[in-house]
């Protein structure tokens, strides 16, 4: 059953029963929460996930809670738990939901070594993708979300599951984490999106998240063959330009934006130079989103590189 | 209250696991996570060649822990050459002490073992000079609070652990197996008569059979914390079994015991292994290790507690008492480790320092968005 069939009550009430398993292919996530809005947010942005039934093996299993006692009063925080160990500090309550998502980032990024996970947007199209690897703010959200409102489809905005054996990449296609003047941006750019209510005053500044494109949900589990890294750098007002980068230094980002690269040792290292071999490189820098889009459908075309 | 806990079921038994539901399989991985023997399952379980047979779900969460006690076996050979090198010149024999010892002697106690830390045992005497070269080899001192610093040099069995600058790692530099203040007095000079230099290595030794099992029942049974108490006892059954092939190990052990002073926590040990792990121990063995039995209420508290407390510090594994004999074993550890007006001021110390308490599952410091 998908998420968008549920009542926001019958949501609330599996929630609160910690009964709400949530396929986030490849893994199942079963989640509680006493608190209402996160509720909500999942049926905004989860709405075309299935749920699992209730006596299914869960990857894992999370609780955001708000927190009690007199501070708990006073200002309402939330915390997040990993299988009832809490983890992170408490956040303020209206954080709850995007604390949810960094902490399932955290989860899939600690305990998933059946991949190499990249901390990288992956997006594509008729099969090959585009891997966007991510210094923080050169924006690569932005550009992920623009990409994929424009016929491209989303593998993840965060997280990259390479498969070392069979070359191929998945995602699990979940929300896209939008941060300060992002989020203007792309509600200009794409005003048929999606989005959370904006949630000021985070780690992070001030934050949305996008509710995954239908399409690309329904097709979260296949796969797609590396073909281009590309390492966005925004610059207000530049003209677009997309140069080739350095094979060796891309493959150093690539391995020092691995989560788990250390962890693989030898096969680690062969499996970046793995995907460094299928893939072209490139520099790209832009100020328009829709500069951006057309360069990248030359991309696909083949019209470059 | 008696019945065994998946995770030890699993691991005493992989025979069960052939039955498993989903929802089971569920909890067996959970709980194996928090009690750091998911690893241990993941190799009992190659071994068995029971891996195809298990549901892709659970098979995948069992190979991640295995690839990463896989990497942290070959780091762990890895950083034992670094301390080595860096120790080479102050002349010191480096005895490797718990998990660092399993795994360079190549006993199966160290299949799917977790590390934290690599613990090593050197003379008191040769201690500043080790202290000195590990510094001038890139690790650093923790702790650098004055109480801290005389808490530990004054009182502990061991100096500050020191981190690596570049690799992150940890190194626990001890003197003796347990604090100098503590209840128990140890004969010390004695742990370092009977050590065994590791084949391939230059000064580099490990306990004797006897010592390592006495060593690891030791800081199981004056360990507070606990939360890898199990794992620890998991250690001590595969100990015994290895072992139990060496010449004179059975016959040496009680009477070594004695000699050093350990025999209550090899009582504990013997105890607790057979009952919770059905570890096999000849019934000799078994009666001659009541010498170190405590009187009959201490030894009917410790087995409430400890049958409680050698559990998975998991929601599935508490039962009527847990937090119970969890809190009284924490306050037996610092009674056993130090005399009771020290106790009061260290306590009460602590106490006006940190109100909150530590937290167990620091997660990745990276920035995940």
């Amino acid at each position: 059953m998908k998420i968008s069939e549920y009542s926001e009550k019958q949501l609330v009430d599996l929630l609160k029963r910690g009964h709400l398993l949530l396929s986030l292919k490849p893994f199942v996530t079963r989640v509680q929460s006493d608190i209402v809005s996160i509720a909500r947010d999942i049926a905004l942005m989860y709405g075309d996930f299935e749920t699992c039934p209730i006596d299914s093996f869960a990857d894992f299993h999370v609780s955001v809670v708000q927190e009690t006692g007199i501070l708990g009063w006073m200002k309402p925080r939330a915390r997040f738990y990993f299988d009832g160990r809490p983890s992170f500090v408490p956040l303020p309550v209206d954080q709850a939901f995007a604390m949810l998502e960094w902490g399932l980032n955290w989860c899939i990024a600690a305990h998933s070594h059946q991949y190499l996970v990249i901390h990288a947007a992956v997006v594509e199209r008729e099969g090959r993708a585009a891997i966007l690897p991510g210094a923080p703010g050169a924006g690569k959200s932005t550009l992920c979300a623009a990409l994929i409102t424009r016929g491209w489809r989303l593998l993840s905005d965060e997280l990259a599951l390479f498969d070392m054996e069979t070359s191929v990449l998945y995602g699990t296609c979940r929300p896209v984490n939008l941060k300060n003047t992002s989020i203007d941006i792309i509600k200009q750019f794409a005003p048929q999106v999606v989005m959370t209510e904006s949630v000021a005053d985070t780690t992070k500044g001030t934050i949305a998240l996008m509710r995954p494109p239908t399409g690309s949900v329904s097709m979260v589990e296949s796969p797609a063959h590396p073909a281009w890294v590309v390492l966005p750098r925004y610059l207000p007002s530049a003209p677009p330009k997309l140069e080739s980068h350095s094979r060796a230094e891309t493959f150093m980002l690539i391995a020092e934006q691995s989560f788990n690269y250390d962890i693989h040792g030898a096969n680690g290292f062969n499996a970046v130079g793995n995907l460094i071999d299928r893939s072209q490189c490139y520099e790209f820098t832009y100020s328009k989103l829709e500069d951006a889009v057309s360069v990248f459908d030359g991309l696909c075309l083949g019209r470059i590189g | 209250m008696n019945e065994r806990v998946l995770i030890v079921s699993a691991l005493t038994d992989t025979g069960i696991l052939s039955g498993l539901s989903s929802a089971e399989w569920d909890l067996l991985i959970r709980q194996g996570r928090r009690a750091n023997l998911l690893a241990r399952l993941a190799y009992q379980m190659t071994a068995d060649d029971l891996m195809n047979a298990v549901p892709e779900q659970p098979r995948l969460h069992l190979i991640s822990a295995l690839r990463m006690v896989e990497r942290q076996n070959k780091a762990m050979h890895w950083e034992v050459q670094c301390i080595l090198k860096a120790l080479g010149s102050a002349e010191a024999d480096v005895i490797l002490l718990k998990g660092a010892a399993y795994v360079m002697a190549g006993l199966p106690a160290a299949n799917g073992r977790t590390f934290s830390d690599i613990d090593i045992l050197i003379p008191k005497r040769r201690i500043a000079e080790a202290e000195s070269q590990l510094m001038l080899n890139g690790w650093q001192g923790t702790h650098h609070d004055d109480y801290d610093q005389r808490y530990y040099r004054q009182w502990m069995h061991e100096i500050p652990p020191m981190r690596h600058i570049k690799r992150g790692t940890t190194i626990d530099v001890h003197h003796a197996i347990l604090p100098e203040s503590a209840r128990l007095k140890i004969n010390t000079p004695a742990l370092f008569q009977n050590v065994v230099e590791l084949p391939g290595y230059k000064q580099l030794f490990v306990l004797s059979p006897e010592d390592m099992l006495l060593h690891s029942a030791t800081h199981l049974f004056h360990e507070g914390g606990l939360e890898n108490g199990l794992r620890d006892l998991f250690d001590l059954d595969s100990l015994f079994r290895s072992f139990s092939e060496a010449p004179g190990f059975w016959e040496k052990l009680v009477p070594r015991a004695s000699e050093l002073g350990l025999s209550r926590p090899l009582y504990y040990a013997i105890r607790f292994c057979t009952m919770m792990l059905s570890t096999p121990i000849p019934g000799e063995v078994v009666a001659e290790s009541r010498i170190g039995k405590p009187l009959a209420a201490i030894s009917i508290l410790m087995d409430f507690c400890y049958k409680r407390a050698l559990r998975p510090a998991h929601e599935s594994c508490s039962t009527a008492g847990t937090g119970l004999a969890r809190a009284c074993l924490y306050v037996r550890s610092h009674w056993m480790r130090m005399p009771f007006p020290l106790l009061v001021c260290h306590l009460v110390r602590k106490a006006i320092r940190n109100s909150a308490p530590p937290s167990w599952d620091a997660p990745l410091a990276r920035d995940l968005n």
